[in-house]
């Protein structure tokens, strides 16, 4: 039998059910892996008894018959989710010690149907970044190394969260996806990574970034575990206004392996001309796999793609300067003296938040000054409609499209901490779909030349994650990406 | 009446726009759950929401949007269908999010109008420009520690109703008048408690100068001012401030100003330059507020008789003056008081007895007509007994004094104290007889004619000796026979 960490979601509930394992050996298998996986970074908080006592409780519910579809699975959450009575940071400096008295409606989900909580996973702070080197808490760092054995980046922001799936240290785990968010590292992890349409999930407890954007997702190992997990943490709420009251489908029924008509979308804008030969030959091989097996593949356009990432870093600073407003040092979290109420402000904030949430809170502040509100913000907002609707207009003609995830490869750490352009050039691929509210996965399919994992990128039309998810497996399948990163943490464990 | 006011170099019109923030009658806040009744312990009515707790999500109150809907539809005003709520981004320890959520370019209600009353029976109609949903803030209280400021979160999130008026007003009265007639609509409809004192209902005042037919004036804003006497003093003084500044050779700059209750002036607080830039946007937290017309009609029909439709039925069916049915539509309670004691009644008479008597005696026990001992009912009561014969008006005016003082009934009290009417003519024959043979000469200068008058002295001594409770018309007429009139 493969060790039990090595398995997918699906397989250990398969175990479960027939009593191979309890919950609880499964639990300690994981706890133990992130004991020996400290040096990736990946976890603020371990929360291993309360681990242990899910997973009791669990193994009790499954014994009396009580078992949910996530139930004695353990799992990682982005430490952007408020989880009661255990300390919550996005990353950051400024929350401090703050621990949340309630749970936010994602993570209750998945208790609600059995999932184990194993600790929360680092991200950038406040999810506002790609590489996850902006943590208060240190760089992650991504389990795959090239042959030079260079340290490289997971991606980010969910960066501690897809290095947990990748290493083997959670069964799945949960993201936020901004602007990509889930998608890129889960492609520089090697792993699978879904962001659903914009209102499937709940936002409600999770620490807002960009409101009108931040979308929870799963970071799983396999497409069947992201629809057993998108299953669980989607769900109307009336806590969110901007959730969407519609049933949550079987995904998992949706996993046909059937893509037979169905039409796939290749969008000429995405044809970088700098994008490595590498990420195009890749794209065009997951086309072609797809029209292997039976669907048809179709040149489109979406023609407002160069301004989507203008726009995203216009649109989601703004309301990020905005949601951010609160952390002020008066009710929670550091509080830094001053001379005066202003001092005291300024203080806090300059001690609390890291360089890159300084820059996005400066260039939101400024794109909502009067004078330039116009100009940037409101201009930003007619140009995402623009981009939505090249996405409606695609999806008149089309049932899925096709990209590269990202435009590289994981890159070393460091190398482009001192350019934000070509750092946020990472999401170039994402960013679209964020705009439009469009569901969006990322299934490994291959190695790059330097031995590190490349995705490909499927996205939707709102609220059909069932096709995403059937055609995900599909490429995954056809993919047959069983690489593994060598286990270089252990030895430093 | 002239409203110019007098200057060195003539006179001066000053130019009055209103901003009043009406606390919204709801259980709940706007945008959470937590209770908004008033007087609570500090801190005890929040919710993660009002604190803004990371990862906490507004939820519109859809009671409170309703009570907007129907303020709008009581000022005759432009309902929006489709409206937005934008963020009011500023720093503040008792604006725990960092912003208010407000409503800026697309408010929920757009123009209308408010028919102020003026003496004199006049009227006059004053502009509504807007009116928008907001949450109120929490409050900064700095008296409670020499080094610390504390912050009470109760209001914060409260739901607030501003209402905009257009820079219709020309003196102080009138803005105490826009003021009265909008907390009387609001109270009719029961969108808000409009009690000042509890900081129900606050003020924005805009005020400005020109010489008559001059373009405006600028204008300075006085700030949360929290009474209508105060309203009007500081428009007074900001007015003559101006027109001092103007005439000095001075310019106004556009200022937001302090009223300074104790000294009666108002203060600088900011100028233009230090203006906050509020950087507004649209909430991506709460979808845009879109409701239909057919339910903006149904809300129409809940509507209660608004006061100046009442006032005008009160002087069509009740033959009442305009002044006594404005002094009884004022408050909702003081009207429905007056229609159910007039019912089937003389109106007229009913009206008097609770504008003179009611009135006077609420006032000296500092009660309202809500908590009056004499209910509507009983005061009816009264009044049919003077209409039958049981007992006469002067009588009446005992009974209601014992009324006030015990909350009993009228018939219970003229039982109790025997103060039935005499109507029985042996009797008051019997009184007349002995006040007529006791007084001589009183008589003769009856029968001299040189003083007809005493018959009314004779009436008053016949009316002591019964302890009131004859009836007057029946010993006037004994007297006139038996004096030989």
């Amino acid at each position: 039998m493969t060790k039990l960490i090595d398995m997918s979601i699906a397989t250990a509930l398969d175990h479960l059910e027939k009593g191979t394992f309890s919950s609880r050996e499964l639990t300690e298998c994981y706890l133990a892996a992130i004991e020996h996986g400290g040096s990736l970074n990946a976890f603020v908080t371990a929360t291993p008894e309360k681990a242990l006592e899910m997973a009791d409780a669990a193994d009790a519910a499954r014994k009396s018959g009580d078992a949910g579809p996530m139930c004695g699975i353990p799992l990682a959450i982005k430490d952007l989710f408020c989880t009661d009575g255990v300390k919550t940071t996005a990353s950051s400096r400024i929350l401090g010690e703050f621990e949340p008295a309630y749970e936010s409606t994602v993570t209750a989900n998945l208790w609600r149907d059995g999932a184990v909580l194993l600790g929360k996973t680092s991200l950038d702070e406040f999810a506002m970044g790609s590489s996850n080197e902006n943590s208060y808490f240190g760089p992650v760092e991504n389990p795959w190394r090239a042959a030079d054995g260079a340290s490289r980046v997971p991606g980010g922001s969910s960066g501690g969260s897809a290095a947990a799936v990748a290493a083997n240290l959670a069964a799945g785990a949960t993201g936020t996806d901004t602007g990509g968010s889930i998608r890129q590292p889960a492609s520089f992890s090697g792993i699978v990574g879904m962001k659903p349409t914009y209102g499937r999930c709940s936002r409600w407890g999770t620490i807002a970034f960009a409101s009108s954007l931040d979308q929870a997702g799963p970071l799983t190992k396999t497409v069947e575990d992201a629809a057993i997990m998108l299953g669980s943490m989607a769900g109307f709420d009336p806590m969110d206004s901007t959730s969407i009251d519609r049933p949550v489908p079987d995904y998992r029924a949706a996993l046909t392996g059937d893509v037979k008509g169905l039409k796939i979308g290749i969008p000429k804008e995405y044809r970088l001309d700098n994008a490595p030969a590498e990420i195009l030959n890749l794209w065009d091989q997951g086309a072609q796999w797809l029209a292997d097996a039976g669907a048809e593949l179709v040149d489109i356009s979406l023609p407002h793609t160069s301004y989507a990432l203008p726009t995203y870093y216009i649109v989601a600073p703004a309301e990020a300067s905005s949601n951010l407003a609160r952390y002020d040092g008066v009710r929670y979290g550091i509080r830094e003296a001053g001379d005066d109420l202003i001092d005291m402000y300024e203080n806090t904030r300059a001690a609390g938040f890291g360089a890159e949430v300084r820059r996005r809170i400066l260039i939101g502040t400024y794109v909502l000054s009067a004078g330039y509100y116009d100009a940037y913000y409101l201009k930003a907002q007619k140009v995402r409609t623009l981009i939505a609707q090249d996405f409606d207009s695609a999806f008149q003609d089309v049932d899925l499209v096709l990209t590269p995830t990202a435009p590289s490869d994981a890159f070393v750490a460091g190398a482009k901490s001192n350019d934000p352009i070509e750092m946020y050039l990472n999401d170039v691929f994402t960013v679209p779909a964020s705009l439009a509210g469009l569901p969006g996965i990322s299934v490994p399919s291959a190695l790059s030349d330097e031995g590190l994992p490349l995705g490909l990128q499927l996205i939707g039309r709102p609220f059909d994650e069932e096709t995403v998810l059937r055609a995900g497996q599909v490429l995954e399948s056809a993919a047959e990406f069983t690489h593994r990163p060598t286990e270089w943490w252990k030895e430093n464990a | 009446m002239s409203k110019l006011i007098p200057g060195a170099t003539g006179d001066w019109e000053v130019v009055i726009g209103l901003e009043v923030h009406a606390q919204v009658t709801s259980n709940a806040k706007l945008f959470s759950g937590a209770s908004t009744a008033f007087g609570a312990e500090p801190n005890t009515q929040v919710s993660l929401v009002d604190a803004a707790m990371p990862g906490m999500l507004p939820v519109i109150n859809q009671t409170c949007v309703e009570q907007a809907v129907r303020t709008g539809l009581a000022l005759e005003a432009e309902i929006n269908l489709y409206s937005v709520f934008d963020r009011k981004n500023y720093f503040y320890p008792d604006l725990p999010q960092g912003y208010q959520i407000s409503q800026f370019k697309q408010p929920i209600v757009g123009e209308g109008v408010i028919t102020l009353d003026l003496p004199e029976g006049e009227t006059k109609d004053v502009g509504i420009e807007r009116l928008h949903l907001e949450q109120d803030a929490g409050k900064s209280m700095h008296d409670q520690h020499p080094n610390f400021t504390y912050v009470d979160l109760n209001r914060s999130g409260v739901a607030l109703m501003e209402i905009v008026s257009r820079p219709d007003m020309r003196s102080a009265e009138e803005a105490g008048a826009y003021v009265r007639k909008l907390r009387t609509i609001l109270r009719y409809i029961g969108t808000c408690d409009g009690n000042m004192e509890q900081g129900s209902m606050r003020a924005d005042v805009n005020v400005s100068v020109r010489k008559p037919g001059d373009p405006l004036g600028t204008r300075c804003e006085i700030k949360n001012v929290n009474s209508i006497r105060f309203v009007q003093q500081a428009i007074e003084y900001e007015a003559r401030r101006q027109i001092e500044v103007i005439e000095d050779g001075g310019v106004i700059e556009q200022q937001t100003r302090l009223f300074d209750v104790a000294k009666g002036v108002t203060r600088s607080m900011r100028s233009k330059e230090e203006a906050h830039d509020y950087r507004y946007f649209p909430d991506p937290d709460l979808l845009p507020l879109e409701f239909t017309a057919e339910w903006v009609d149904e809300v129409k029909a809940s509507l209660p008789e608004l006061p100046d439709a009442k006032k005008n039925r009160l002087m069509a069916d009740f033959g009442l003056s305009v002044y006594d049915a404005g002094i009884l539509v004022a408050e909702p309670e003081t009207a429905a008081y007056f229609e159910t004691a007039a019912e089937g009644r003389d109106a007229k008479q009913a009206a008097n007895w609770i504008i003179t008597n009611l009135f006077a005696a609420l006032n000296e026990q500092g009660k309202s007509i809500i908590d009056s001992p004499v209910s509507a009912a009983q005061l009816g009561q009264l009044l049919d007994l003077i209409a039958d014969d049981t007992i006469s008006g002067r009588i009446a005016k005992d009974v209601f004094e014992v009324m006030i003082e015990t909350g009993d009934d009228p018939a219970k009290i003229v039982e109790e104290k025997g103060l039935k009417q005499i109507t029985d003519t042996g009797a008051i024959e019997a009184a007349v007889d002995d006040v007529i043979a006791g007084n001589p000469e009183q008589v003769a200068q009856y029968a001299g004619g040189e003083n007809p008058k005493v018959i009314g002295w004779f009436v008053g001594q016949v009316m002591k000796a019964t302890q009131g409770k004859a009836n007057p018309g029946q010993v006037n007429t004994l007297l006139k026979e038996k004096l030989g009139g």
